[in-house]
């Protein structure tokens, strides 16, 4: 195209020149030359000269415009005769007005359940927890689980926002996050606030669709109601080196279990979270760190069982602090993921309760509980699109007190799911557990679930 | 007392570590291999380059890992494919790294993507239609044409971030511009016989490469794109081939080549392995021999399917 276009323009105005510039050579033995001729001559050399010029300044304005716009010229020179019809993409031709919507994404989510026990009498022994608390492993028969709304958008050059709206199945809507988050310190440094999933241990800052089980850990429900959000700030920082190693410090309202939305001006909960990770060659990876939460209650009410099985309640005032120990390992074949992968985590935290139990009469007594629990679980895909997944796990209530009687044994629950994801956007799992963690006979669960998100494509943590 | 000297303890001790080496070079982060090649053409010793992915591994599907967020975290340049192929793990790595620089819409976010015209455009976004890109086909590196665009682009992004050196890059980008297309020349016309062959995909990633040498797509053994390739559709390939028969099947190296050799077995097609990106195979050492290479597969199954009657 780049020759083509001078050539054939010199060819288009140099014809008609060749054709006079013949009659006149042929004209010019059969008669003497004229003083019409020899104008005619100089006439046609000045036009030849005119057109020269011209078509010298077309030839430099054709590089300058090539010179100028190389790119838009190798697309014009490259036209595909195979190509697809070429359409402009969408956000280019979306109207202005809804251009700068946010990222949104719904979460539909739902199952069914089979168990041996009631789970509306489910408890986890030697554990005095909120009356409020999200125990166990949901309703029997077919329910529908949360569906999530998510709305993200950059805010502005410095910060991001997020929210995450819960919409219940019994038709309560909550705010499970809604945060800002700057975008723009720079150094490492990033400052979140709002209500949000604290980035205590492994598995707490994790939304619940991209759990691994239908359900979190049993240490998780007894020490930390199940997920610990709170209202407050985070700092986050990470060190500049080749190795990940993240601090987080957290200061919030303490508005959950174990916090007891104490309403002071103070913070009702500090925590602090250390992480490392990296590489071991192109098939391993592993993050593992040590958390520790510590939150405020006044007078917050906790349900145990008396010896002979009757509920007792204590109102704790005082102060609750969680360690966690945290690990995580990955492996999957030169680093790709697809076709086979596998997944060990395992989270070991220990609870510190210190303040004073006050009854019914109003008597209060000293306390300091210490409780322990772990998991440890592994999930494998074996092929692509399947993964089976087994997890155990086990709860040491400690001393009992107040009251409230001894557990006669460990709480225990040991988990095998199978799950299959079509795509990236919808996944189907059984699971099967023997959960021990009442008193009595154990409790066999069946559950299938579906989880399934449309519309942004999320991005998942590790 | 003692947990509050342990807090202490585990806040100090990285700053021990904040004491590593300081860098010259300006640190590139390629979240592919084929744009680490570039820059370390167009760049040589004035970055240093780290690529985020291997060649055996599948783009769309990458850990946030914490080896990445820690690069991402040091990085003063990041350079990916874009539209959308790194939508499922890029920004979890840009909202955990606290680098202001490498956030979309700094000069140090450069999306090789937005440099070409783009195929596969979907007219309509469904994503009953599989995993579709709204913005493209983004395997953009598989046309060396697309390759010479991104780094006349990509010279004037370090020029930006990198004002000292601008020269350098210049120079470097004038002289890879000669030595590239002087190989486009060669390898157009050691193409030519490939021109107007009917194939077979595993995956719809090659579009720009049919595009470059005209080969013709037939059949994709991916019912949907991102879905596993199912009995069903494959026995439907098959009976398409019959109507219009191809001359080879290409599958991608980081891809599972079950359904490719399976297909190769039952009609004895070629299934090629494409490098798809540099260090896909022992051939495709640099940009250079990764077009080399898949020429090379190419034209060697042409001739196989050829010999056969």
């Amino acid at each position: 195209m780049r020759i083509a276009l001078p050539a054939s323009l010199a060819l288009a105005l140099g014809a008609p020149l060749g054709a006079a510039a013949q009659t006149s050579t042929l004209a010019a033995p059969a008669t003497a030359p004229s003083p019409d001729i020899a104008a005619l001559r100089q006439e046609i050399a000045a036009i030849r000269d005119s057109y020269e010029a011209r078509l010298r300044a077309l030839e430099q304005r054709l590089q300058k415009a090539e010179a100028a716009a190389p790119a838009a010229a190798a697309q014009i020179a490259a036209p595909a005769p195979t190509a697809a019809p070429v359409t402009p993409p969408p956000a280019s031709t979306a109207a202005a007005a809804n251009a700068f919507n946010p990222a949104m994404s719904l979460i539909l989510s739902g199952g069914y359940l089979r168990s041996s026990q009631d789970p509306a009498s489910y408890r986890i022994r030697g554990f005095a927890l909120p009356a409020d608390a999200e125990l166990g492993p949901g309703s029997r028969g077919f329910s529908l689980a949360e569906s999530e709304l998510g709305l993200s958008a950059s805010i502005d050059p410095w910060w991001r926002g997020v929210a995450n709206i819960a919409l219940h199945p019994d038709n309560a809507v909550s705010v499970e996050e809604a945060h800002v988050q700057t975008t723009a310190l720079g150094h490492g440094l990033t400052l979140k606030a709002g209500r949000f999933l604290s980035g205590v241990g492994y598995l707490n800052p994790q939304h619940a669709h991209t759990w691994d089980f239908a359900d979190n850990p049993l240490a998780y429900q007894a020490m930390l109601g199940t997920q610990f959000a709170d209202d407050g700030v985070q700092l986050r920082w990470l060190a500049p080196t080749d190795l990940f190693v993240e601090l987080s410090a957290e200061l919030g309202r303490g508005s959950s279990f174990p916090g007891g939305d104490s309403a002071r001006n103070g913070a009702g909960m500090r925590s602090l979270s250390a992480h490392a990770g990296g590489d071991w060659g192109n098939s391993h990876s592993w993050r593992a760190g040590l958390s520790v939460l510590s939150a405020q209650a006044d007078g917050l009410g906790l349900v145990g069982r008396s010896a002979s099985g009757d509920e007792l309640t204590r109102a704790f005032s005082g102060r609750t602090r969680v360690w966690i120990a945290d690990a995580v390992w990955k492996w999957a074949p030169d680093g790709n993921a697809t076709r086979t992968n596998f997944k060990l985590q395992g989270e070991l935290l220990r609870s510190t309760r210190s303040g004073t139990l006050t009854d019914e009469s109003g008597d209060s007594v000293a306390t300091r509980a210490q409780q322990s629990g772990w998991y440890l679980q592994g999930v494998y895909q074996f092929m692509p699109a399947w993964r089976v997944g087994l997890r155990t796990e086990r709860l040491s209530p400690g001393e009992p007190e107040a009251g409230w009687a001894a557990a006669t044994r460990r709480p225990a629950k040991d988990t095998l799911m199978l799950d299959f994801s079509p795509s990236e956007f919808s996944r189907w799992r059984l699971q099967l557990a023997n959960d021990r963690a009442r008193d009595g006979a154990a409790d066999r669960q069946i559950s299938l679930q579906y989880q399934m998100s449309l519309g942004a494509h999320g991005a998942h943590g590790y | 007392m003692t947990i509050r000297k342990t807090l202490l303890l585990w806040l100090a001790w990285p700053a021990l570590l904040m004491t590593s080496p300081a860098h010259a070079s300006l640190r590139v982060l390629a979240c592919e291999p084929e744009w680490g090649a570039l820059a370390q053409e167009l760049g040589g010793a004035l970055l240093d380059v780290s690529a985020a992915t291997g060649a055996l591994q599948d783009p769309h599907q990458i850990q946030a890992k914490p080896s990445l967020i820690a690069r991402a975290r040091n990085a003063d340049l990041l350079l990916c494919t874009g539209a959308e192929l790194e939508v499922g793990w890029l920004p979890v790595l840009l909202q955990n790294s606290g680098n202001a620089r490498l956030q979309a819409g700094q000069p140090g976010n450069f999306q090789a993507a937005d440099f070409v015209r783009k195929l596969d455009v979907p007219a309509q976004l469904d994503r009953a239609q599989g995993d579709v890109h709204a913005a493209g086909n983004p395997h953009i590196q598989t046309d060396p044409r697309n390759i010479a665009l991104v780094a006349k682009a990509l010279a004037e992004r370090l020029a930006q971030v990198d004002p000292a050196h601008a020269a350098d890059y210049t120079r470097r980008h004038a002289e890879f511009a000669q030595r590239w297309q002087a190989a486009m020349a060669r390898w157009a016309t050691q193409a030519a016989p490939l021109k107007g062959l009917p194939v077979v995909s595993q995956h719809k990633a090659f579009v720009y490469l049919y595009d470059w040498l005209g080969l013709k797509e037939v059949a994709v053994l991916e019912p949907k794109p991102g879905v596993e390739p199912t009995a069903s559709h494959l026995q439907a390939v098959q009976r398409t081939l019959k109507a219009t028969p191809a001359r080879m099947v290409l599958y991608a190296a980081y891809q599972d080549p079950k359904a490719s050799e399976w297909l190769s077995k039952g009609s004895g097609l070629p299934s090629v392995k494409i490098p798809f990106t540099v260090g896909g195979t022992e051939g495709a050492k640099d940009l250079f021999g990764l077009f080399d290479d898949t020429l090379a597969r190419l034209l060697a199954a042409a001739q196989a399917s050829a010999a056969k009657p």
